[in-house]
């Protein structure tokens, strides 16, 4: 390793950061200030919106990296890093990390997060009735919605690996991930829509009514089932997920194995317990862990179908209400927080996964 | 020769089950896309499967009863008697007719029998009023009625594109070079920021909303586009990061090696060979997070606000949804419009997004 000559290089090193950092600001700032005040054309507009957008954070990245060149090894070494990972940190810390802590420091307060309460807010989510009922809910869909998302996923998986429209069943099934969940309220307002008489416009009303039963509520008055049917809507529109990464690992079973197993005289059941589920156990455990999470912060699916009303009120929906509608800092903290300890176990299985596929 | 014809019965099934799941799957978005192109008025009368063929009252014959019928009485039409309530349910007729009245108060009666129907009706002035913008007839104060054009989705559609297209890119690019560290630089704290990383996957975003709606307005970020994308950047990396270091980190690690060997800086060394590389890893974690920007409600509900002028195509649907709760029309056509753009980019980038999945995350 060369050391510099002292004297000549700090001064290019110092003008060097400065100018990157002065060309960063400046550049940025009239980028953010003619789309907020300037009056461009619509389309202009977007495109410059667009194209600043895209470059401008690699230009960052790439900006830095001069500067950094021209510092010596030692240097290079640890600051080529800190760029690295630094802008995500940063983001991650500022947006996530931080507003968590003051989250968990807002818990232990009361509702003008005032005065100190310690552990009153938890005792009270765990006694309160309809806080009970939100945790009971949440239960519900992952117990229901989770694990239908997976055993169907594995399941089209399975069958579409050996049908003749393998690639048509798949995008059908996939498809929904690409609705957002208002279009999905909209869709599933038309299948449980209820109305009094004979003449229904939701489909599975109009089944009932043609086979000679009363017209459900669905959403609403059909208790407890109400929640089941919100789950439905998960379930359908998560299922595609699941599939398309169980087919993937499926595709990577070795066929010699298999062949072997039918020689063997096994029946495709015993097939699929013994060899195919152990051989995709990876890709089960990842999935499982994207989904439950998903679902235990499920929110928009019940705020658009019922707004949390009819007992279908999950931690999220009752967190947002505590929060911004009755302004109840410390309930709406305390029950953000019963939501993380939830997924703490699920997160732990995974970084244990990590370690073992010797990541860490 | 009995083992592949019993192979070939089997497939039989399975393709039967999947089509029934498939047939389920696909009925709720194709009862919207029918929905979406039926008169407003028949929406809300009719179920959208009605446009089938059916078996249905169609009139054939319309009797006109005395002027002077009591509805009190009983009424007498072919010599079946009828009440007034029975004919207005519509009365069967021993011959399997059904009577109901045409008008109650003129006393026509219609004669209906079922007969193969198909409620065939289209139109496309849903979609038309959704992209120009609705009319709405104002009573003015002077008595004339003036005809107002409300606004149209293309404003909308263009600020949504402005808002998913960066909040994509910006996400997956910085979560590419946190990735390429994590993976292959050593460095002090790496372990705990990762850890830290992974844990963040589970904060529920709305954890994080009233502080950052805080600082936003300390640094007045509220309602720009800048703002909007920071957050998305913020609450998509997680993920992105998670699914980046699972690919990256299965690289060969020859290839770094060698191309330290020849001298090259990690700079080049990402640019250069692990970008082109995590291609189809990109492009299904990108897929990803431009349906999630794309779709997303809540976010721009809270960052950007109201003003039209900024407006993405979720809140206009929602709006209209919630307003305006009675235009299902509108609602359906809107909803439709919304989905195609995301459809459109997952059917056509389908083919990298699986790879990409089979690179990431199936080894193990």
């Amino acid at each position: 390793m060369r050391t510099s000559v002292p004297g000549v290089k700090p001064l290019r090193i110092i003008l060097s950061t400065l100018l990157v950092i002065i060309s960063n600001a400046m550049i940025h700032s009239m980028f953010y200030i003619v789309l907020r005040d300037g009056n461009l054309p619509g389309v202009i507009n977007a495109v410059v919106a667009i194209l600043w957008g895209i470059f401008g954070v690699y230009f960052i990245y790439w900006s830095f990296n001069l500067a950094i060149e021209q510092y010596p090894d030692r240097w290079k070494q640890k600051m080529i890093p800190i760029l690295f990972v630094g802008p995500a940190v940063a983001l991650l810390a500022w947006l996530l990390l931080v507003p968590t802590i003051r989250t968990l420091y807002m818990s232990f307060f009361d509702s003008t997060t005032t005065n100190f309460v310690g552990f009153a807010n938890y005792v009270e989510v765990f006694t309160n009735r309809i806080l009970l009922g939100a945790l009971r809910n949440n239960l519900l869909w992952v117990v229901f919605g989770a694990t239908a998302c997976i055993v169907l996923g594995l399941l089209i998986a399975v069958l579409a690996d050996r049908s003749s429209f393998e690639k048509l069943a798949k995008s059908i099934i996939f498809m929904p991930m690409a609705i957002s969940f208002v279009a999905a309220g909209v869709i599933w307002k038309f299948i449980y829509f209820y109305k009094p008489g004979t003449e229904q416009i939701g489909l599975l009303n109009a089944l009932l009514v043609s086979l000679g039963f009363e017209p459900q509520a669905f959403t609403s008055m059909f208790q407890p089932w109400n929640n089941l049917f919100l789950i439905v809507i998960l379930i359908w529109m998560q299922t595609g997920f699941a599939m398309v990464l169980f087919s993937a690992a499926l595709k990577g079973v070795p066929e010699e194995l298999l062949e072997a197993a039918r020689v063997d005289g096994a029946g495709e059941t015993r097939i699929f317990f013994k060899i195919i589920v152990p051989f995709i156990s990876g890709t089960i455990l990842s999935v499982s862990t994207t989904i439950v999470v998903f679902t235990l912060k499920i929110f928009d699916v019940v705020m658009v179908m019922t707004g949390g009303q009819y007992d279908t009120e999950v931690v999220a929906t009752q967190f947002y209400r505590q929060f911004f509608m009755y302004r109840n800092a410390g309930f709406g903290s305390t029950l953000a927080i019963v939501l993380l300890i939830c997924v703490i176990p699920v997160i732990w299985i995974n970084l244990r996964q990590f370690k073992k596929q010797g990541g860490f | 020769m009995a083992k592949r014809k019993r192979r070939k019965s089997k497939k039989w099934i399975v393709n039967l089950i999947l089509a029934f799941i498939c047939l389920i799957w696909i009925i709720p978005t194709f009862g919207l896309l029918v929905s979406s192109f039926r008169p407003a008025v028949n929406i809300l009368q009719s179920g959208w499967w009605e446009v089938f063929p059916h078996k249905d009252y169609a009139t054939q014959d319309t009797i006109t009863l005395p002027k002077d019928t009591d509805l009190r009485e009983p009424i007498t039409i072919n010599g079946e008697t009828f009440s007034d309530d029975q004919l207005r349910e519509g009365a069967i007729t021993k011959d399997g007719n059904r009577l109901i009245w045409e008008n109650r108060r003129a006393r026509t009666v219609n004669v209906q029998d079922k007969s193969l129907k198909m409620d065939t009706e289209f139109t496309t002035s849903n979609y038309e009023s959704v992209l120009t913008g609705k009319l709405y007839k104002i009573q003015q104060a002077d008595g004339t009625v003036k005809t107002e054009k409300g606004q149209g989705m293309s404003k909308a559609f263009m600020n949504t594109l402005i808002v998913s297209i960066p909040a994509t890119v910006i996400p997956v690019l910085i979560a590419t070079f946190a990735s390429y560290a994590f993976a292959w630089l050593r460095f002090p704290m790496r372990k705990t920021m990762f850890i830290a990383v992974i844990m963040l996957l589970v904060v529920p975003l709305q954890v994080a909303l009233i502080p950052i709606m805080k600082d936003y307005t300390l640094l007045g970020l509220n309602g720009t586009y800048l703002g909007i994308w920071i957050v998305h950047t913020g609450f998509g990396l997680p993920l992105t990061i998670y699914f980046m270091y699972s690919y990256i980190s299965q690289l060969p690690k020859d290839l770094f090696e060698s191309a330290f060997m020849d001298g090259a800086s990690n700079f080049t060394i990402f640019t250069k060979l692990v970008l082109p590389l995590s291609i189809p890893a990109i492009a299904s974690i990108g897929i990803f997070q431009f349906l999630w920007v794309w779709n997303d409600y809540l976010i721009s509900l809270i960052f950007i606000g109201t003003q039209a002028d900024v407006q993405v195509m979720s809140m206009r649907i929602a709006d209209m949804a919630g307003s305006r709760g009675s235009d299902w029309h509108l609602l359906t056509a809107a909803a439709f419009i919304s989905m195609l753009m995301p459809l459109t980019v997952f059917f056509s980038l389908q083919k990298f997004f699986v790879r990409g999945l089979l690179g990431g995350s199936v080894k193990g």
